[in-house]
């Protein structure tokens, strides 16, 4: 995997957030121990401070997104950043032009970060490989591959109310084929250390060899849920689907539906996330989505504090080399 | 500096401490003087000058002003007074929460060697510091001063 390397500079830095793969443990939670600090800004008169003034941000979303990218612009603005957000269908490249004339376009004017989600596996990576050494680029979904800045606020959201995570059983159920936020949790929970980590899911919806990634596979909830401190459940990508792969919504709804009944299996104190959007009634029912365990919406907040840890980390030292 | 401070309490100050040796500093002396209220804690990190060539800490601790800082007279309160831009930065955080009636900075060392136009308004003790020395408040029990060679 050459991703590892482009992500760290020389010197050991993170100057791209592409992929959790390769990055160490201390990387980890040295970002979760930072966000921790952004926490609470709603209390100050001025919910701002000055990391990034003077710094261009651009949000180059290919793909429709609400959570990540609103999170995204906020925590650029509290940290002074300018943002500038694309929309894919006013921009060039619906009448041709390519990813990367785009994007040389865009840092002709003189931006400083790109956060790219795109719909192909590996277009933040691509980018990361074309621009100048002060550019970073920020991963936020890039097809089926990863996700993770998610991961990092879902391991924060964990955090929070399950600090040990050499102690914890986590579950990810659901739509794992097509999802970049499993494949960017698993990566981070094994990391991180958590000695149990599942998916359940139908068969034609678990990658092959689901296994090599360090997690334990289940096609039933019964068992897959025995015991977990924490549930995660992805929303069913049908827009990504091609063929039949489940028999249909209600019955993907009857065995891997999250309901309250299904939910005993867990701890009694476990934890329910979700990255959004959820589907009601398709993989979730209403009652546990809105129910005493679930933290789906902390979630969306803590993706505030953990994107701006993730920006504050690779504009750090930025103006290194030019000070040296 | 507790019989410096001691004429200022009449205005109901709020002291703030910069983390760390200004955190001990400050409960220290509002120990010794008895003020009841408790201290506000001030980490500068976000407000560094330099954060563009040295980057960030990765473990910055909080911020907390325990009450609101509008119309308050605010002691501010760090170990060592040096280039300044510290207290550039704290006075910038402060300022994030609100508008306050008066700042005093007191702190334990003044040395030489100011970037910016800040003075003290209490100082313990002065200290004549070559350029490639430097001293810091080791702690919180005891609390101790440390004087070595920068690294």
């Amino acid at each position: 995997m050459s991703q590892r390397d482009i992500q760290i500079d020389e010197a050991g830095n993170l100057v791209h957030f592409l992929t959790l793969e390769g990055l160490s443990r201390p990387t980890l939670v040295g970002i979760l121990d930072l966000a921790e600090s952004f926490v609470g800004f709603e209390a100050r008169e001025i919910k701002k401070v000055p990391l990034l003034r003077g710094k261009t941000v651009v949000n180059l979303f290919f793909e429709p997104s609400t959570r990540t990218r609103t999170t995204f612009e906020i925590a650029a603005k509290r940290l002074s950043a300018d943002v500038i957000n694309m929309n894919p269908a006013r921009m060039s490249t619906s009448k041709g032009e390519t990813v990367l004339d785009t994007v040389r376009n865009l840092e002709a004017m003189h931006t400083d970060m790109f956060v790219v989600r795109h719909e192909f596996s590996g277009t933040a990576y691509l980018i990361a490989c074309h621009v100048p050494p002060h550019i970073r680029i920020i991963n936020a979904g890039d097809g089926r591959h990863a996700h993770p800045t998610q991961a990092m606020l879902d391991m924060f959201t964990i955090r929070q109310h399950k600090p040990d995570f050499a102690n914890l059983s986590v579950a990810i159920v659901g739509d794992i084929l097509h999802s970049r936020v499993a494949r960017s949790q698993i990566h981070a929970l094994n990391t991180l250390g958590v000695p149990d980590i599942r998916v359940i899911a139908p068969m034609t919806l678990l990658p092959t060899e689901v296994e090599r990634l360090g997690v334990r596979a289940y096609t039933d909830m019964a068992s897959g849920l025995d015991d977990v401190d924490v549930i995660v459940m992805l929303r069913l990508q049908m827009e990504r689907m091609r063929g039949q792969l489940i028999p249909s919504e209600q019955a993907f709804f009857r065995c891997y539906g999250l309901t309250e009944d299904k939910l005993q299996q867990a701890k009694t104190d476990a934890v329910v996330m979700h990255p959004g959007p959820i589907n009601r009634g398709l993989e979730i029912a209403s009652s546990v989505a809105d129910g005493p365990q679930s933290l789906i919406l902390p979630q969306v907040t803590n993706g505030i504090a953990v994107r701006m840890a993730i920006m504050a980390q690779l504009m750090g030292g930025a103006g290194r080399k030019e000070a040296a | 500096m507790g019989s410096q401070l001691r004429p200022m309490l009449s205005s109901d100050p709020l002291f703030v401490g910069i983390h760390t040796g200004g955190v001990w500093l400050a409960q220290r002396l509002c120990q010794q003087l008895n003020v009841a209220t408790s201290i506000g804690t001030i980490d500068i990190s976000f407000y560094r000058d330099d954060f563009s060539r040295v980057g960030i800490h990765p473990q910055v601790k909080a911020s907390h002003l325990p009450e609101p800082i509008d119309d308050r007279h605010i002691i501010l309160v760090d170990d060592v007074l040096h280039t300044g831009r510290t207290i550039r930065a704290a006075l910038n955080e402060i300022f994030a929460y609100g508008r306050p009636r008066r700042v005093s900075l007191a702190v334990l060392v003044e040395r030489g060697g100011r970037e910016l136009p800040i003075q003290p308004d209490v100082v313990a003790t002065h200290m004549e510091l070559d350029p490639g020395e430097h001293v810091k408040l080791l702690g919180p029990e005891p609390l101790t001063l440390q004087r070595m060679e920068r690294r």
